[in-house]
C-alpha cells in the first residue's frame, strides 16, 4: 500500500509538470500494430468489436484495447510458439489431441484472417471489416460452428483462437494492453489487486465487495 | 564429452516435495547429498512477490511455472491400436518445473489416504467376494498399511502446518471433522480456514440430507505458524491465487517455504539447478545404479555423478521415463500382462455441477487453494457398491479457490459465448455462482499404461513417454454417480440453474484442465511381478535406488495425492536411514 501511495503521488506530480502549452493532446494517437498488417488489424478491430460490442456494460472491444492486446500477444513469445512442442511428424489427430499443426499461433492466426476475408468476400462480397453489424454477427456465428468452409483450415479452430485471445485481453491485467481502464474487471466486479481478504471474507460474506478494481500498475 | 565427478553419498533427482524431504532426512543422517533440479532456482522472496505474482495471464494461462513442452512432453493415444500424438501444449494436467516442483504451485489440498485406499484389493475382495474385481482392473494394495503410515502423515502435516479439524482422533469420532478418515494420532497443527458462502451453503445442504460436511484440510495456513524445522509460514490472505502461482506470504506450504530455507543452511546439501537428468547408469549384475548423468542446460556440459544411493523423486512421467531409458525393471506389456514399468497408470474421474443463484453474492475471488467444505459419504468404500457397477468413490466438495476472471466465468447452459447477451450474462453470473465438485478415484485398467513413444523425442533426444489412456466404464459410471450426488445436494438449495460440469464421459482429451493427479507407472507393492518398488519404495532391480512419488500409487484414490507423497517420502527416508544405510541391500526379499 505504501508503494501505491508513492506511485500515485509521483504520477500526479508528473502530470502537474507537463500541464501548460506543451501538454499532450487529450486525443491519443492511434497505436501502431506490431504483428498485424493493416488488413489483419482491420479484421481484428472489427472482430473484437463484434465479440465485445459497446453497451452500458463496457466500451467496445477495440476501445478496451483488445485488438492491441491480440497484436502484442502475437508479436511476442506466445505468438512465436513459446511452450508449444513443434517437432514433427505433424499428423491429423482426434479432437482430443488438441492442436497438432506446425504453425506458430501468429502464423495460424494470420492465415485464419486471410481465409476469413476470402470467405466473406465470396459469400458477402466484402472483407469482414467492411460488413455491417448484422452480417458480422452472422459471419462470426458461421465461423464459431465451423459452418463457414474456409479454404485450407478450420473456421471453428480459427474462431476458437480469436475468442480465446479476446477473453484474455478483456480480463487479463491491463498491463498487456487490453482490459483498458479495467473495463472487463468492472463489468464482472472483479477487484483485482492486492487481493488480501483475510478480514473481508467474513465481513463481505454474501454481500457485494464494493472496492473498485486495482491492477499491477497501481502497485508498481 | 562427459565430465565424471567425484562420488557422493547420495543423489536426488528432482527437488520438489520428495527431493526436499529426502535431502533433509539424508543430510540429517550425515550423508553428503547432491540435489539435481532440471529447472531454475526459485525463491519466494524474489519470484513470488506482489504485485507481479497476481498476473493470471502469465502464471495461470501461459504457465510460467510449468514444464515447458518444448523441452519434454508426452504423447497420447486412447488405445494401443492407435498412433499416439504429442501433447503440443499441456492442458489436462500441468506438470511442474523448477525448484520446488509442482509443490510450489499446487492448491494445498492436503489429504491422507484412508485405511481402505491403501489396501483396496484386500478390502474389496473381503467385502464383495474374491471375484468382484474384474480381471482387467489390477487394483492392488500399497503394501504399507494406514497404521504403519500414520506417523509419517502426521509428520508431513506438521511440516506443512495443515489447517483442519480432526474427525477421528485415536478412534474417537468428532463431529465437524471428517468422521470417515483413518484414526489420527494428533489433530491438525492449525485450526480450519474460514468458510466462504459457497462452503456454508454446501454444509447446510449436505447436512440436511444426512451427510457429514467438514472444512477440508488445507496446506494454506489459517494463522502464522512455525514448523518443526523452524521455517515460518504466514497466515493465508485468501487471495485466490494458489494453484498455478507461488505464494507471497508463504501461507501455502511448499518445498520452498517449509524445507528449502533449512536446506540452504545445510553444508552437506549441494543443490544444482538447470541440471537435466538424462539417464541413470545401471549395473545389472550388481543390481545397483552407479551414477546419474545430467546436462547442465546453462553450459551444455554433460556430467556423470557417481553416488552410493540414488533417489528418483521427479514427477510421475519422469520417474517412469528414467527407469525405461536406463533399462531398470521389465517394461509392462499389456498383451501378456507381464512386466511392471509403466503399469497401473491412473488419473482421476469425477464430475460435478455448477450452481447458479441469482439472489446470492459469492465473491469467488476471496478464496484459497484448499478453501473447501467437503463430504466423504460417497468416497472410497464408505457406501455400499453392491449393484453399482463400479468401485471407488469421490470427495464431494464446494471449493472457493479463486475467481480469476480469464478462466473463471461460469454461465448457465445455452448462454451465447460472445456479444451483448454474453456480456449481460457474464456480468450477472460472475459473482452469483459456485460449483460442487466430485474428485473421483481412478482405478487401474490393463490397457491404461505408460511406455516409450517410437517416434517423438524430447529436447535431449530421448523418446517421449507415450500415454495409452482412456476413461473406462468404472470411471464413467463413478463420474455419473458423483455428478448425480452433487446435483442432489445442489437442488436442496433451490438454485436458479444447475448445470452439469466436467463429468468424465466420452473419451479423455488433453485440452481442458482436469487435474494434475497423475499416478502410477512405478508402483509399490509386495510382489515384484506386480510392482516396480517394494513397500519401502526401493527398486526390486537396484537396491540403492528408491523411486518415490505418486508414481508409486497402484491406483489413485479420490484424494489429492500430495499428503500421501509426503508421508511415503518420510516412510522411505526412515527405512533408508535406519535400516538400509547400515546394511545396503534389498529391504524385502523378492
Amino acid at each position: 500500500m505504501v508503494g501505491l501511495t508513492a506511485a500515485a503521488v509521483t504520477s500526479g506530480e508528473a502530470a502537474a509538470q507537463t500541464a501548460g502549452p506543451e501538454a499532450p493532446s487529450s486525443v491519443p494517437a492511434p497505436e501502431p500494430f506490431l504483428a498485424l498488417n493493416a488488413t489483419e488489424a482491420a479484421f481484428v478491430v472489427a472482430a473484437v468489436n463484434t465479440l465485445v460490442p459497446a453497451d452500458d456494460l463496457s466500451p467496445s472491444g477495440a476501445d478496451c484495447g483488445l485488438a492491441i492486446y491480440i497484436d502484442r500477444q502475437l508479436a511476442g513469445a506466445y505468438g512465436a510458439g513459446a511452450r508449444l512442442y513443434r517437432d514433427g511428424p505433424f499428423l491429423r489427430g482426434k479432437p482430443e489431441h488438441g492442436y497438432q499443426l506446425s504453425l506458430t499461433p501468429k502464423a495460424f492466426f494470420t492465415a485464419g484472417i486471410a481465409a476469413a476475408n476470402d470467405w466473406t468476400r465470396k459469400t458477402h462480397g466484402a472483407s469482414f471489416d467492411a460488413l455491417g453489424e448484422a452480417d458480422q454477427i452472422a459471419v462470426l456465428k458461421a465461423f464459431e460452428t465451423g459452418a463457414a468452409a474456409f479454404d485450407g483450415l478450420s473456421s471453428a479452430d480459427f474462431f476458437a483462437l480469436l475468442l480465446g485471445l479476446t477473453y484474455e485481453g478483456f480480463f487479463a491485467d491491463p498491463l498487456y494492453g487490453g482490459n483498458r481502464d479495467k473495463a472487463g474487471w468492472k463489468m464482472v466486479g472483479y477487484p483485482g489487486l492486492p487481493a488480501v481478504y483475510r478480514d473481508a471474507i467474513a465481513k463481505f460474506k454474501g454481500r457485494k465487495y464494493p472496492n473498485p478494481p486495482q491492477s499491477i500498475a497501481d502497485f508498481s | 564429452m562427459v565430465t565424471r565427478l567425484k562420488e557422493v553419498d547420495a543423489v536426488i533427482i528432482g527437488v520438489g516435495w520428495v527431493g526436499t524431504v529426502l535431502a533433509r532426512e539424508l543430510t540429517r543422517a550425515g550423508l553428503h547429498v547432491v540435489g539435481l533440479e532440471r529447472g531454475p532456482r526459485r525463491a519466494p522472496s524474489e519470484d513470488f512477490t506482489l504485485p507481479g505474482i497476481r498476473d493470471e495471464l502469465k502464471y495461470a494461462v501461459r504457465g510460467e511455472l510449468f514444464q515447458d513442452p518444448q523441452m519434454e512432453t508426452l504423447t497420447l493415444r486412447q488405445a494401443s491400436s492407435e498412433t499416439a500424438l504429442p501433447m503440443r501444449r499441456f492442458g489436462a494436467f500441468l506438470p511442474g518445473d523448477g525448484l520446488g516442483g509442482a509443490g510450489s504451485h499446487w492448491n494445498g489440498m492436503h489429504w491422507r489416504y484412508t485405511p481402505f485406499d491403501l489396501a483396496a484389493r484386500s478390502h474389496l475382495t473381503a467385502r464383495y467376494g474374491a471375484k468382484a474385481i474384474p480381471e482387467h482392473m489390477p487394483i492392488q494394495d500399497f503394501g504399507v498399511s494406514y497404521e504403519e503410515l500414520e506417523p509419517y502423515y502426521d509428520r508431513f502435516e506438521k511440516l506443512c502446518g495443515v489447517s483442519g479439524k480432526a474427525g477421528n482422533l485415536r478412534g474417537r469420532k468428532i463431529a465437524g471433522g471428517n468422521i470417515f478418515e483413518g484414526s489420527r494420532s494428533h489433530d491438525y497443527p492449525n485450526p480450519p480456514l474460514q468458510r466462504s458462502l459457497a462452503g456454508d451453503l454446501f454444509a447446510t445442504a449436505s447436512a440436511g440430507l444426512g451427510y457429514h460436511p467438514f472444512t477440508a484440510p488445507a496446506s494454506n495456513a489459517s494463522q502464522a505458524y512455525v514448523n518443526p524445522e523452524g521455517a515460518s509460514l504466514g497466515a493465508c490472505a485468501y487471495c485466490g491465487h494458489c494453484e498455478r502461482f507461488g505464494c507471497e506470504v508463504n501461507a501455502k506450504a511448499s518445498p520452498n517455504s517449509t524445507l528449502l530455507p533449512v536446506l540452504f543452511q545445510e553444508s552437506r546439501f549441494d543443490l544444482r539447478t538447470h541440471a537435466y537428468v538424462r539417464d541413470l547408469a545401471y549395473d545389472r549384475q550388481a543390481r545397483r545404479v552407479t551414477a546419474v548423468r545430467y546436462l547442465d542446460t546453462r553450459s551444455g556440459e554433460e556430467f556423470e555423478q557417481p553416488a552410493g544411493l540414488v533417489i528418483l523423486g521427479a514427477y510421475v512421467f519422469s520417474n517412469t521415463l528414467l527407469l525405461r531409458i536406463s533399462g531398470i525393471g521389465e517394461p509392462y506389456d499389456p498383451a501378456t500382462g507381464q512386466g511392471v514399468v509403466g503399469r497401473n497408470y491412473c488419473y482421476q474421474s469425477g464430475g460435478g455441477v455448477q450452481v447458479f443463484m441469482e439472489d446470492r453474492e459469492f465473491n469467488p475471488f476471496m478464496g484459497a487453494g484448499a478453501l473447501s467444505v467437503a463430504i466423504d459419504d460417497f468416497n472410497g468404500d464408505n457406501f455400499d457398491h453392491g449393484g453399482l457397477g463400479f468401485f471407488g468413490g469421490a470427495l464431494v466438495s464446494a471449493a472457493t479457490t479463486g475467481g480469476r476472471p480469464i478462466q473463471t466465468r461460469p454461465l448457465p447452459p445455452g448462454t451465447p459465448r460472445w456479444g451483448r447477451e454474453w456480456k449481460a450474462a457474464t456480468a450477472k453470473w460472475y459473482n452469483r455462482s459456485f460449483s460442487i465438485g466430485g474428485s473421483g478415484a481412478s482405478y487401474p485398467h490393463k490397457d491404461n499404461y505408460l511406455d516409450l513413444d517410437p517416434t517423438y523425442r524430447d529436447a535431449l533426444g530421448r523418446p517421449l513417454i507415450r500415454m495409452t489412456y482412456n476413461y473406462r466404464d468404472n470411471d464413467r459410471r463413478l463420474s455419473a454417480y458423483v455428478t448425480d450426488m452433487a446435483a442432489k445436494i445442489a437442488r436442496t438449495l433451490n438454485p436458479t440453474h444447475i448445470a452439469s460440469a466436467g463429468a468424465r464421459q466420452g473419451d479423455f482429451s488433453v485440452i481442458p484442465y482436469q487435474t494434475t493427479h497423475n499416478t502410477g507407472g512405478a508402483v509399490m507393492g509386495t510382489n515384484p511381478k506386480e510392482s516396480v518398488v517394494n513397500r519401502y519404495l526401493q527398486s526390486w532391480d537396484a537396491h540403492n535406488l528408491f523411486v518415490i512419488g505418486a508414481s508409486a500409487f497402484p491406483q489413485n484414490a479420490s484424494y489429492n495425492p500430495t499428503g500421501t507423497v509426503g508421508a511415503l517420502s518420510y516412510w522411505a527416508a526412515e527405512a533408508i536411514t535406519k535400516t538400509y544405510l547400515k546394511q545396503p541391500q534389498a529391504l524385502v526379499d523378492a
